[in-house]
């Protein structure tokens, strides 16, 4: 995590002058395209990237979506409620395995 | 962020519109700079800029307010004392009588509070000129001598156009002040009463969306349609149409910006936001701002850093030429690059698309 500079951010952009240009212009031209309006609006697209962002703990993406949803007026309600349904999905993701623990341990067990 | 005094009252340094501007140009409290302005427009040849034809007469009615929103590029307040005498709206009558402005838009501070706004929207309402008023709503609900503005705007036909940052009362009291979101709604339901803001109405209700906090408006149409389904479910209110506005960085958004370290951040997605096709349609090419002591202005916010039109003959309104005003250059400096950004901003919102 410390290696996180908030100044990087803005060189995501230029990853293909390093390499690979035509597989960078890819990704950008899909990604471009993922959050323009579409059966969801670009609101909600923000919503659910900035929920995503917290579960990868992608510092950039949390910085970028959290200043994104605002911009596109989100409120403080909101842009939580994402990231406890994010946090909630992995908390249940957790638990339900705890199922595999029970149908072992009665295996297991006299 | 609760400030209940004007910058000028607190003597704040920055209420000196030559340290702003310094400050702007990266030579004071901040080195940073950015690419000129006028260099943008010369790369388009727009340099220097003119206006298309004065249609919209602005007139800022004074400095008075009842709220001290923490972005206002005016720095309003209760403390300010700079009215606009009868006298002046005197002299506006007469301007507006021998040209075809078409459209009067009143500002302030709170231009209600003018002693003579209710006569003067009588007079302009006698010439049959379009009257726009920027309410900040909260008017209407302040004090019973203004309960009675959205009768007296419908009768003169007068279209309002007023703030609400956001549809929540923490967004908007953070902005705007303790309270205010609660007496917005009860002044909005007021106006919808009378048909303000109902579809198929004659009465246009159009509301101005800014950002509460150093970052820039999201698409205006987006924004529009969820404010409108927000405050339909949550409150019952209808309006029309909604503006995005851009926080230009002078004044006590500026103040804020430098306080919370958003500065250089701020200017700097505002410069590589710049928008050719916006730059274009900046407001000042249409526009004459006129301030409560009768100086003449590119717009508000040139206004609130004193800087006056260039055509030096016609600096007043007592020597209002509209020839020559049609014919002079627009002042800029690097504050421009809030009216250019994304889709542009204006007193009507986008000016784009
Ligand atoms: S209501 Fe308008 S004029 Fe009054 S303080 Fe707020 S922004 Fe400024
Ligand atoms: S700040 Fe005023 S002068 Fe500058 S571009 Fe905007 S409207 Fe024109």
């Amino acid at each position: 995590m410390s290696y996180f500079k908030p100044e990087d951010l803005k060189k995501f952009g230029d990853i293909g002058k390093f390499g690979a240009k035509d597989l960078a212009d890819k990704f950008f031209a899909y990604y471009g395209e993922v959050f323009k309006e579409g059966a969801l609006t670009q609101r909600e697209k923000s919503l659910i990237a900035l929920a995503v962002a917290h579960t990868v703990q992608c510092p950039y993406c949390i910085d970028a979506y959290t200043q994104d949803c605002l911009q596109k007026g989100s409120d403080e309600d909101q842009m939580m409620e994402a990231v406890h349904v994010a946090a909630a999905i992995k908390s249940g993701a957790t638990l339900v395995n705890s199922v595999q623990m029970i149908n072992k341990a009665d295996e297991l067990m006299m | 962020m609760k400030a209940t005094k004007s910058m000028q009252a607190q003597g704040n340094r920055l209420a000196n519109t030559m340290i702003q501007l310094n400050v702007l140009n990266g030579k004071d409290m901040v080195d940073a700079k950015f690419p000129l302005f006028t260099d943008k427009l010369k790369e388009i040849n727009l340099f220097p800029l003119k206006p298309s034809g004065i249609e919209i007469f602005q007139i800022n009615m004074g400095k008075m307010c009842n709220q001290v929103c923490a972005h206002c590029h005016v720095d309003a307040g209760p403390d300010r004392k700079e009215i606009m005498t009868k006298q002046t709206l005197e002299r506006c009558l007469e301007i507006l009588k021998n040209t075809d402005i078409k459209t009067v838009d009143l500002t302030g501070g709170a231009p209600e509070m003018n002693p003579h706004f209710f006569w003067f929207v009588e007079e302009l309402s006698k010439l049959g000129k379009h009257i726009i008023d920027r309410c900040n709503l909260t008017i209407i609900v302040a004090n019973k001598k203004y309960h009675r503005l959205p009768d007296f705007f419908k009768e003169h036909g007068v279209e309002v156009v007023s703030s609400l940052p956001y549809f929540s009362e923490k967004r908007t009291d953070s902005q705007r002040g303790e309270g205010v979101f609660e007496q917005s709604i009860r002044a909005l339901k007021m106006l919808n009463e009378v048909g303000y803001g109902i579809e198929g109405t004659e009465q246009k209700l159009n509301l101005v969306y800014n950002p509460s906090g150093a970052f820039l408006p999201g698409d205006q149409s987006s924004l529009e349609a969820e404010f409108k389904r927000q405050l339909k479910r949550k409150f019952d209110i209808q309006f029309n149409n909604l503006y995005a506005i851009t926080n230009i960085p002078i004044s006590r958004f500026l103040d804020y910006l430098l306080e919370s370290g958003n500065y250089e951040a701020y200017m700097e997605k505002l410069v590589t936001a710049y928008n050719p096709m916006a730059a274009r349609n900046v407001m000042c090419r249409n526009t004459i701002s006129i301030s409560w002591d009768g100086y003449l202005y590119d717009c508000d916010f040139n206004q609130m850093l004193d800087l006056k039109v260039s055509e030096r003959s016609s600096l007043h309104i007592n020597d209002f030429d509209i020839d020559k005003l049609n014919n002079r250059s627009i002042v800029l400096n690097q504050h421009c690059y809030g009216c250019t950004a994304g889709a542009g901003s204006s007193c009507g919102g986008e000016v784009t698309g």
